[in-house]
């Protein structure tokens, strides 16, 4: 076991909203090796965007991080000062976005964004950096890659514009890579492309990635490990095939039988009755409770943290035990 | 069965709306795009009575552009669609109350600054299905079949979630008693959780009232799952259609098992998965490739494909492809 290359431990990151405090992430501890692909799961409002944001410190007032730590290559990250946050996000921790589109600047060409990101983290001539940019590009796979670097980000295709933000992520050779839902908007036949091209860039560089979506499929094609969130935990994680295969956490199974490829065509989904609850007004206890077909009385205490074998589950009545 | 629905010989092109200004700078060779885009071209296809048929496509095939022109919305450029042999449309106006639509985005469906009572008895008072004082439990009566408590009658939609409102969406589009309801990507907003609650009030009602669907969605496992019968549509045109079972089970046209193949499968053996993604990008509708759509990605593409755009043609099982090798 090589040394973590990232450790959470209880990371709090909380809004101090006029309506009250809403516990976006409340008490989220995992860690990630060198090379990992770790798949981060849950539904809207879940807190797995905001834990991503956390991880680069880029959550803006009203939210902040409440408490808890974060330690990267041995550096504590929380409460470390703007400058030095600066200096490491796109340099050893980079972020690609949901939105391409958003990420770059729609004013300037690619070549000189991706100069300027290269020069933010050290001197490096323009022709070096236009050079590195294209070769990055072409690695992304990106047809005649040089010629494009004079082209502004509204000449590219979805699919397109999305590998040069992955490109520009991947420029300074960071360890860890925080991905946002990056294929959600693209079309099938293109995030498949995507996936793949992650899947081996992660291999070839020994990148580290947390990979955020709402999409148990896409994470089970990628990932080595999976946490599960739900109203700012994690209430399962373990390695990707174990968990998807025999979930421990209730709100596991239930997202997997709520998918209609788990099911036969034409029949009922089984669904999870129910919404998620309000971060503002969680339940006492377990945050699933209200939802879930096991819940008892002991469920509005704490649920305890089950452990098997490498997995991780917080539930008063796993599946693997009796209800 | 007999076909409810009859398009024949579909197409839309969208014209540029070029002022005369951007006409004469065209025409001294400035940049101006003038082409058309051919959004849809010479779709035929039929609904059964009682069927749903899913649509299913990639961003700018066309498959909204097509589902607007069923559902009466958009006017074809050429080419017509029938219902029970009448036309849908005349005069670019909508001749029926027969076909009714959900969209994909409850947000921006509904009118936020309407209550959603008002909202849902709307149509059905204007066409003279109810009347005004039978409304309120008319609309009552809706929001109960959608699972939707009949006091929220008097909010707005902002104070629903997107469940919720999609839930409003077809309880409005079914107050019109349609007999055919095209939902064009009716789930693609919602949470996998939540997209299960409506994917099964869908089911439940499609069968209580006897709907016949055309379902529009990307998402091929949400069209296997509520579909009787699947068009995979690439480039404006359909490329194969058939019994879902077979379109799934075994996919005659390269492009339809690229699609499949691309598709993340929930992963639940510890084996590697290995991508098989199709290579290349859509082609821009502005200027369609010649010959088969497809040929440039198409790994089986040869000079035939290149030259000749192959036609629907019906296959054993029930399937039509248009495919020169398939």
């Amino acid at each position: 076991m090589t040394a973590p290359l990232l450790e959470v431990t209880d990371l709090r990151t909380h809004f101090f909203t006029r309506a009250g405090v809403a516990k976006a992430v409340d008490g989220v501890s995992f860690s990630l090796a060198p090379g990992e692909i770790l798949g981060l799961v849950g539904e809207s409002g879940s807190g797995k965007t905001v834990t991503g944001f956390s991880l680069l410190g880029l959550v803006d007032p009203p939210g902040r991080i409440a408490g808890g730590s974060i330690r990267f290559d041995g550096r504590e990250l929380v409460g470390l000062p703007a400058e030095e946050m600066r200096a490491l996000r796109g340099q050893r921790i980079a972020m690609v976005f949901q939105d391409p589109q958003a990420t770059l600047n729609p004013v300037l060409t690619i070549g000189t964004q991706m100069t300027l990101a290269l020069q933010a983290h050290g001197r490096v001539s323009g022709r070096a950096a236009a050079e590195r940019a294209g070769a990055m590009l072409t690695r992304v796979g990106i047809p005649e890659a040089a010629s494009r670097l004079s082209n502004y980000p509204h000449e590219f295709s979805g699919g397109m514009r999305q590998r040069v933000a992955i490109a520009m992520a991947l420029l300074n050779g960071p360890d860890l890579i925080v991905a946002d839902e990056p294929t959600t908007a693209l079309d099938v036949s293109i995030q498949a492309q995507i996936l793949a091209e992650m899947k081996t860039l992660a291999k070839e560089s020994g990148t580290a990635l947390v990979w955020i979506s709402h999409d148990l499929a896409t994470v089970s094609s990628l990932a080595d490990r999976v946490l599960v969130m739900y109203a700012g935990r994690i209430v399962e994680s373990g390695p990707v095939g174990e968990v998807l295969r025999a979930p421990l956490h209730p709100y596991t199974r239930g997202l997997l039988d709520s998918l209609p490829a788990m099911a036969e065509p034409g029949q009922r989904l089984r669904q999870i009755q129910g919404a998620a609850p309000s971060l503002l007004a969680l339940p006492p206890g377990c945050p699933f409770a209200p939802r879930c077909a096991r819940a008892s009385d002991i469920c509005a205490t704490p649920p305890p943290a089950v452990e098997r074998a490498g997995r991780l589950a917080l539930c008063h009545h796993p599946l693997d035990a009796a209800a | 069965m007999t076909d409810l629905v009859e398009a024949a010989g579909l197409t839309r092109r969208f014209d540029p709306r070029l002022s005369i200004g951007d006409r004469i700078a065209a025409l001294f060779g400035a940049p101006v795009e003038t082409r058309p885009v051919r959004a849809v071209t010479d779709v035929s296809f039929a609904i059964r009575q009682g069927e749903t048929l899913g649509l299913v496509g990639e961003s700018g095939c066309g498959k909204s552009t097509l589902g607007r022109m069923v559902a009466g919305i958009l006017p074809p450029t050429s080419g017509g669609i029938r219902l029970d042999g009448a036309p849908v449309m005349e005069r670019g106006r909508k001749t029926t109350t027969r076909i009714q639509t959900v969209f994909q985005d409850p947000f921006a469906s509904l009118n936020p600054r309407r209550r959603i009572g008002a909202t849902i008895s709307e149509g059905p008072i204007a066409h003279g299905l109810i009347t005004r004082v039978a409304a309120p439990a008319f609309v009552a009566d809706w929001l109960a079949r959608v699972g939707l408590d009949p006091a929220v009658a008097q909010r707005f939609p902002h104070q629903f979630s997107g469940g919720q409102r999609q839930r409003v969406a077809i309880a409005r589009a079914l107050a019109m008693q349609p007999d055919i309801l095209v939902c064009d990507e009716p789930v693609a907003s919602l949470d996998v959780s939540i997209q299960a609650q409506i994917l099964n009030l869908f089911l439940d009602l499609r069968q209580a009232l006897g709907l016949t669907c055309l379902f529009i969605s990307h998402d091929l496992s949400v069209v296997r799952h509520v579909s009787d019968r699947v068009a995979i549509m690439y480039l404006g045109r359909i490329v194969e259609v058939g019994p879902a079972a077979e379109v799934y089970g075994a996919p005659r046209h390269p492009y339809t098992q690229g699609l499949l193949d691309s598709v993340p499968k929930l992963r639940l053996d510890a084996n590697a998965v290995t991508f098989r993604p199709i290579a290349g990008e859509l082609p821009s509708p502005l200027s369609p490739p010649p010959g088969c759509a497809f040929h440039p990605r198409c790994p089986r593409a040869t000079e035939l494909c290149r030259r000749e755009r192959p036609a629907l043609a019906p296959r054993p099982g029930g399937i039509e492809v248009a495919c020169h090798h398939a």
